[in-house]
């Protein structure tokens, strides 16, 4: 034992020397300056993009918003900007509770309940739906899902007809915003699933073991000590999620058979179109104050989505002495 | 409130490596039992046996009996959930959750199994609680303030009073004291000294002195050589044991000949 000692403390003697040196010069190390730099560059640039997008709609907004309405080709912008506001939000919420709690299943199911193999194989199948381009989720949501949801659609619409949500006529082909937003949350699902996987796998083992040592079965250990210690996580997770619920534009163009209403019903034909898809539907044809008028409407959904954002930044923030952190 | 443990041919092993080897032991109720012995000889693993923590590794198990006032916990009627209820665990580092209060840290073993407790029972068992871990005055002002606030010693008396609200027969701490500084060591010794009185206790440690001056009974772990599995080499009231033990290896180990 004394002989392995012997040897450490004299490198050990040495190095301490080096150090002393090196922390009279550390600022000057190229290594360290350049990556310095390159992290800020990094996150100066990602300001500098978003201001320039931020700039590019405004710009390009103001023509629209102080334009004479009798000028304008959709008539007065806020009660033209309105339905698609509320469809977007809403198709997006919709999305967001269907997709929330089936992404955290699957999540924990990864992370605590399936055997290693299986687990690795589904977090590779989740990915892979990640990976699948919006166009083909749209083109599924028209041929496929629109027509085998429309059974549960009347089943719903003649059993649950009283919650306002059900009522209403049925529309004949499928598309509603209902089968829009079961499109979208598919789309989110990977992402959700992704991170809270992520966020579950990095419980610490101690904080699990306290909760067992308890006396907490497998299903009490994940409410005590895996979803409070994943909470950040999961909130992040789902921000993540609707931002692409709410920016998604390709698949809910083609499903959604929209009308200019503003409707909570899920299961009828007239159903709020949404801001992105609105967007990409109309600009083909879009001229003159129109094209300003369409750019506004983009500028909407980008504060919806920066409040959104910050709203739950704030959530976080807010029990951040309770996050672990300290 | 307080139960006798008994271990017959206790053998464990992490899947294929057998860790410790035919431990038989029987440790009194109120009273402190200390493990002693170098790293790697399994005393944390018979320890963690003891509450059936041992199996939450993936592969772990074990072979043998353990019996809680003559009940085997690993007789294939037992549901370790309820093994653990009442013989409750202290670990290496304290590990409040960090996402209660004070407070809510206290009840967490107390909400467990879908128990109901009122508000005003809520606050007496957190008081008793707190008091029971001598943590009471130092926190009394602050219940709802987070529970990873605390100092390193306090979290450790938290994670205590965590332990008791759920008024278990046992209690066992893997060195309690290792991550705590010699003001927070003594605190949780002191109360080591408190819970004797009610509780079963076995702690397992490093510091020769700290079982000296903690438990009633020592029990000296070694392993034969390196990849052998551990083993019980004797166990005795403390004091033989650090003055005048039967094996050779126990002498060497307490005068600090190796390890």
């Amino acid at each position: 034992m004394s002989t392995t000692t012997q040897p450490s403390t004299g490198t050990a003697g040495g190095g301490s020397g080096d150090d002393h040196h090196e922390i009279i010069h550390s600022s000057k190390r190229f290594g360290e300056r350049l990556f310095t730099q390159l992290t800020k560059g990094s996150g100066i640039g990602i300001l500098v993009i978003l201001a320039a997008v931020a700039t590019f709609l405004v710009g390009l907004s103001i023509p629209a918003l102080t334009a004479d309405v009798k000028d304008l080709p959709y008539g007065n912008f806020w009660s033209y900007v309105a339905p698609f506001a509320f469809g977007t939000v809403w198709a997006a919420a919709l999305a967001m509770v269907m997709a929330v709690p089936v992404s955290l299943g699957i999540a924990l199911f990864i992370s605590h309940y399936a055997p290693k193999r299986m687990a690795q194989t589904l977090g590779y199948i989740i990915d892979l739906l990640a990976a699948v381009p919006s166009v083909v989720f749209g083109l599924w949501g028209i041929n496929t899902l629109a027509p085998a949801v429309r059974p549960l659609f009347l089943w719903l619409n003649e059993n649950l007809g009283w919650i306002p949500l059900f009522s209403g006529a049925v529309s004949g082909t499928g598309r509603t915003v209902l089968t829009a937003a079961i499109v979208l949350a598919v789309m989110v699902l990977p992402i959700i699933t992704a991170i809270t996987r992520e966020v579950f796998l990095q419980t610490p083992r101690l904080h699990e073991e306290a909760s067992l040592a308890l006396g907490a079965t497998k299903w009490e250990m994940i409410r005590q000590a895996v979803i409070p210690f994943g909470m950040p996580g999961i909130i992040s997770a789902s921000m993540l999620g609707l931002g692409r619920a709410l920016g998604e534009t390709m698949a809910v163009a083609m499903v959604l058979s929209p009308d200019d209403v503003i409707n909570f019903r899920v299961l009828t034909s007239q159903n709020p179109n949404t801001i992105a898809s609105n967007i990409a539907l109309s600009f083909p044809e879009a001229y003159g104050l129109g094209v300003n008028q369409l750019i506004a409407t983009g500028l909407v959904l980008f504060i919806i989505t920066l409040a959104v954002n910050m709203t739950a930044r704030w959530v976080i923030a807010r029990r951040s002495e309770f996050s672990g952190a300290n | 409130m307080s139960k006798r443990i008994e271990t017959k041919n206790l053998d464990i092993y992490y899947g294929k490596f057998h860790a410790v080897q035919n431990v038989n032991m029987t440790i009194e109720p109120r009273s402190v039992t200390a493990f002693i012995g170098s790293s790697g000889c399994g005393k944390s693993t018979v320890l963690r046996a003891l509450n059936r923590m041992h199996e939450v590794i993936n592969g772990a198990y074990v072979k043998g009996e353990v019996l809680l006032d003559g009940v085997n916990l690993y007789d294939k009627k037992v549901d370790p959930v309820r093994v653990r209820r009442q013989v409750g665990m202290v670990f290496q580092k304290p590990n409040p959750f960090p996402t209660m209060s004070i407070k809510e840290n206290v009840l967490a073993g107390v909400r467990l199994n879908n128990a109901r407790i009122s508000g005003k029972q809520a606050d007496e068992l957190v008081e008793s609680s707190l008091k029971g871990a001598n943590l009471w005055n130092e926190v009394k002002d602050r219940l709802d303030n987070p529970g990873s606030g605390l100092s390193g010693g306090q979290q450790q008396r938290l994670v205590i009073a965590r332990a008791i609200a759920v008024s278990p027969e046992v209690i066992l701490m893997d060195e309690p004291c290792s991550a705590l500084d010699p003001i927070s060591t003594l605190a949780v010794e002191d109360l080591i000294q408190v819970l004797r009185d009610k509780y079963t206790v076995v702690i397992v440690t490093h510091n020769m002195q700290q079982a000296a001056r903690v438990s009633d009974v020592t029990a000296f772990f070694n392993l034969e050589a390196q990849g052998k599995p551990g083993q019980l080499i004797e166990m005795g009231p403390t004091d033989k044991i650090f003055s005048n033990p039967e094996e050779k290896s126990t002498e060497d180990y307490i005068t600090g000949r190796f390890g």
